[in-house]
């Protein structure tokens, strides 16, 4: 399974997102400039995390023009995975793969922790690895992360189990309904403000991410036993 | 558009507008008589005057620092250049430095701080390094009145919007309040980068003939002067000095970085050298990459991009803005430079050449508005040498007996302390940095040092950044080398072999001489702990003038030190581990109350002398516990600090759901008295006696880890029980219950 790493001016979490897959799943993943037209012979898309353009306009407003994207939209329509952490959700907003918007946090300021989240939905191929309702631990870091879509969208959401990633504890951003994490509803395009790719080694803290990338390398015929 | 009528040579000479730049009457009539043999032009008045500012060099504390060691075989690189750099082996190196952010601070505190953030990053980029950390020590008054809210406020979201945006973690520092700092907040930022030693730059610019090019965002009028503007004090009438701060855009150094690297990392064949624009904008840059390389250099100023109309030569070479860099690219090769530039968004345009001569050439519109031996600008400095006093206060205050606090109940005492806003949970304020990002981050903020792993190996390097202007204040030079000690015990106790330190001085206004010795004492304590610890100075920088309204700070040195871990799996944190496990107190206490946590918040004042201590010993104390460490020994470690041993035990519990029972061989104040280079360390049962054998004489048992959420202490007058849910929450909640309150 080959990897792209859509990698726009100002993403920041491009490398981190590339160890996570690379050196510690040990799956090829690949760094694609977001000038480029083509995602030919990928099997999967990931967007970083990041401040794409510096956030300014809002966050994702401007990386939603790039040559790249798309391509994205092509790939997503095709069935093929994408997911996008916190800024890559806030562009898969933008460019209308998924709904809704980000906002600012209800603070008003960047917060950088570990949250505690519910798996509200395990039957997508980025968290079947996670039990039903599994309590389990990833860090947060962003300023505009509070989920927010009108009314029927949200009922819609809901109702079609489109929610996947629930804030347990705290809500700490605002978001509508603890949102943290939602996916389209054809079931392979999800967005998540909470970083998995900082969740991947014991010598950091936290493997709760891990799972995220292993269920979708092993949906494409990954061996679990290649983990380093 | 009106282009203001620059005075004439002769005019300059009448009516003095140096004296204002901060050029002193006796410099300038140097420069024209000595220097030039002419009287120098508007332009070339105003490149002296930035340049022979004290933020540029060092005419006032060039003697002083002399004393520093900044040698031994890990120093790859040391004071000079935009950062230093020390060998860690594998042919890596990394790459720090620190600088000082104070008066753009306390004018513009959001702007001031992130520029200060964006600053530092980029002296480390300059290097050829990736950064790969951030650091900030921050010094504000009490939190008490709506300005110092907003101050801390719009510093930290400055801090945090800089460094978030670039994608470089802020893992640690550190935050005091003390009301000498109310009007001149110390805003001081370390970057830390790791570079391949076959990738090291240098600021230089030679072989005639070789391209000037700048690369970057466009120059404006901003920050014009602010070299100048640091290297005098603050006054309510000059309420005009907010133009002098310039404003951040880190999404264009983010670009700036990572073509620079590709640059360094890729290219080197076409680059000779590259500096970054930072105090003195292009003037310092493009003159100390010629003078380093002994070379002349010719700048055609009408090339500089602009966003401003109708800019002077003065203001183009002045300008302070941000987010960029002067490179030497060899002949031929400047198409490719573009072209790489270009490719991020940015500008990359030929400015100038190096020449044979040795002189420093401006044209604009088609004059010669410069010409001047480069070395006048920055060789040629009249070093002043200051005159020194020992403060009157010193004076009084031996003969003074020593302050004791007598008898204490100590679990109210602790409690209260807790919240002492210096001693207080910070998280409030780091949690708006991303201290995670490149996932190297092993331990971040609120700890003793911050720990990042480096990729590809098993090494790690812990970090801190350290300065206690109250035990500097009482005593320059013990609290000098109790500056670079508590750096050391930070690193030591989390499990690093110290290796080298950058430093931020941070003074008054130096023409005063006891200001002056304060300087001059502090560095001599530095240089003596530095020396015995063998880590030298290798980067740094002098922040004087740091007084508002006549009033000095406390004389604080901020000390970043770097340490390295060859076994990242070998790091300590505070926190204990597991029930039953063995307290021991390494190093011996005495009364040592001055400068306290417990004496200002008892007295609500700073007195009293220090008692000068041995370091010898404690580095020897040190080394011990290293190879303990090492020997897998200890469990978790804590160097003691702020509020002493009291305060120590209690942060020791904070992170976990554990308990203390412990009996301490001392009267119940020395909890708190803050005897420097002591550790509380938690060892595991079986591993007691090896221990001790290493530690002997150094270590006295204090107790054990409990399963109960309380500290229960014996001292030698009575006995003390602190319930740590409590204690956790006084801790946690002080800070933001401060910020909220009411004026």
């Amino acid at each position: 399974m080959k990897i792209a790493i859509i990698v726009f001016p100002g993403s920041n979490c491009d490398v981190d997102l590339f160890e996570a897959l690379h050196s510690v799943c040990g799956a090829t993943a690949q760094y694609v400039s977001y000038q480029e037209k083509s995602l030919a012979g990928f099997d999967a898309v990931m967007i970083p995390g990041g401040f794409s353009y510096g956030d300014y306009l809002r966050c994702g407003a401007i990386a939603r023009f790039s040559n790249i994207m798309p391509e994205v939209v092509r790939f997503a329509a095709a069935g093929k995975p994408v997911l996008g952490i916190c800024n890559g959700f806030q562009i898969l907003t933008e460019a209308g793969l998924l709904p809704g918007a980000l906002k600012r946090n209800n603070g008003l300021k960047f917060i950088c922790k570990t949250t505690a989240l519910t798996v509200e939905n395990n039957e997508t191929p980025f968290t079947n690895q996670y039990q039903a309702k599994e309590k389990i631990y990833l860090p947060i870091a962003h300023a505009d992360g509070s989920y927010y879509a009108q009314k029927d969208v949200l009922a819609q959401l809901e109702a079609k189990h489109q929610v996947v990633f629930r804030y347990a504890d705290e809500n700490p951003n605002g978001s509508l309904n603890d949102i943290a994490g939602i996916i389209n509803e054809t079931g392979n395009v999800l967005g998540m403000m909470p970083h998995p790719e900082r969740a991947v080694e014991a010598l950091l803290g936290n493997v709760d991410g891990l799972r995220v990338f292993t269920a979708l390398l092993a949906g494409n015929g990954y061996q679990k036993e290649a983990i380093r | 558009m009106t282009v203001e009528l620059e005075m004439s040579p002769q005019e300059i000479k009448e009516k003095k507008p140096y004296l204002e730049w901060g050029l002193s009457e006796k410099e300038y009539d140097y420069i024209a008589q000595k220097l030039l043999g002419r009287l120098p032009n508007y332009t070339e008045t105003g490149l002296f005057a930035v340049m022979w500012s004290e933020h540029c060099s060092y005419k006032k504390s060039k003697a002083v620092l002399r004393e520093f060691p900044n040698k031994n075989a890990r120093v790859l690189q040391g004071p000079g250049e935009g950062a230093g750099i020390i060998d860690i082996g594998d042919g890596q190196g990394i790459v720090f430095k620190a600088e000082s952010h104070n008066h753009p601070s306390a004018v513009e505190p959001y702007a001031g701080a992130a520029t200060g953030v964006g600053g530092i990053i980029r002296d480390i980029f300059s290097m050829g390094a990736r950064p790969i950390a951030l650091l900030d020590s921050l010094h504000f008054g009490e939190i008490k009145d709506s300005r110092t809210k907003y101050l801390i406020n719009e510093v930290v979201a400055g801090i945090g919007g800089y460094g978030n945006c670039m994608g470089i973690p802020t893992v640690g520092g550190e935050m005091t309040f003390d009301e000498c700092y109310a009007d001149n907040p110390l805003v001081n930022a370390m970057c830390v980068g790791i570079i391949e030693q076959s990738e090291m730059q240098k600021g230089q610019a030679k072989g005639v003939g070789n391209a000037v090019m700048y690369v970057g965002a466009k120059t404006g009028r901003d920050g014009i002067h602010g070299a100048t503007f640091a290297s005098t004090d603050f006054s309510d009438e000059k309420e005009t000095q907010r133009s002098a701060v310039q404003v951040g855009d880190p999404f264009m150094e983010k670009l700036l970085l990572e073509a620079c690297l590709l640059l360094t990392s890729k290219h080197q064949d076409w680059l000779v050298g590259i500096q970054d624009m930072g105090a003195a904008g292009l003037v310092s840059s493009s003159c100390e990459m010629a003078s380093k390389a002994g070379s002349g250099m010719t700048l055609d100023l009408d090339n500089v991009p602009q966003r401003e109309d109708g800019m002077s030569a003065y203001e183009i070479m002045l300008s302070e803005s941000q987010e960029r860099m002067l490179l030497c690219v060899r002949a031929g090769f400047e198409k490719q430079v573009q072209e790489l530039f270009h490719n991020f968004g940015l500008d990359a345009v030929v400015i100038g050449r190096v020449t044979e001569e040795k002189n420093y050439l401006l044209r604009h519109r088609g004059e010669i508005v410069t010409d001047i031996p480069v070395t006048s600008l920055t060789d040629d400095v009249l070093e002043e040498s200051s005159r020194e006093k020992k403060p009157a206060r010193m004076l009084a205050q031996s003969r003074k007996p020593a302050w004791h606090p007598g008898k204490l109940v100590v679990a109210a005492t602790l409690r209260k302390m807790l919240q002492q806003p210096t001693i207080a949970s910070k998280k409030s304020f780091t949690e708006t940095y991303d201290s995670q990002v490149r996932t190297n981050t092993v331990v971040g903020p609120g700890s003793d040092a911050a720990v990042i792993r480096i990729r590809q190996t098993n090494k790690a390097i812990a970090i801190t950044t350290d300065g206690n202007g109250r035990l500097v204040y009482l005593d320059p030079f013990v609290g000098g080398k109790i500056a670079v000690l508590e750096a050391a015990t930070n690193l030591v106790a989390s499990g690093a072999t110290p290796l080298a330190i950058t430093d931020c001085l941070n003074f008054g206004d130096p023409n005063d001489p006891e200001v002056y010795w304060e300087l001059h004492q502090a560095v001599k304590g530095m240089a003596a702990a530095c020396r015995q610890l063998d880590t030298p100075v290798i980067s740094g920088n002098v922040s004087l003038y740091n007084e508002s309204n006549g009033t000095a700070i406390y004389p604080t040195p901020m000390v970043g030190m770097v340490g390295l871990l060859t076994d990242v799996h070998q790091y300590l944190t505070p926190t204990v581990k597991q029930v039953g496990s063995q307290l021991f107190l390494v190093g011996e206490t005495g009364n040592d109350f001055a400068g306290t946590e417990i004496q200002k918040m008892l007295t609500g004042q700073l007195s009293g002398s220090l008692n000068d201590f041995s370091l010898t010993t404690t580095v020897q104390r040190l080394a011990k516990l290293l190879q303990a460490n090492q020997a897998g020994l200890l469990e978790s470690a804590h160097d003691l600090s702020e509020g002493g041993l009291a305060v120590a035990l209690v942060e020791m519990t904070l992170h976990s759901q554990l308990g203390l029972s412990l009996a301490v061989p001392f009267a119940g104040e020395q909890l708190f008295s803050e005897t420097p280079g002591r550790f509380v360390v938690s060892v595991a049962p079986q591993k007691v006696a090896a221990f001790k054998q290493l530690l002997g004489t150094d270590a006295v048992l204090l107790g054990e880890v409990t399963a109960k959420r309380e500290l229960a202490l014996k001292y030698q007058d009575g006995t003390a029980v602190l319930d740590l849910e409590e204690a956790k929450k006084l801790w946690e909640e002080a800070i933001p219950c401060l910020m909220k309150s009411k004026d």
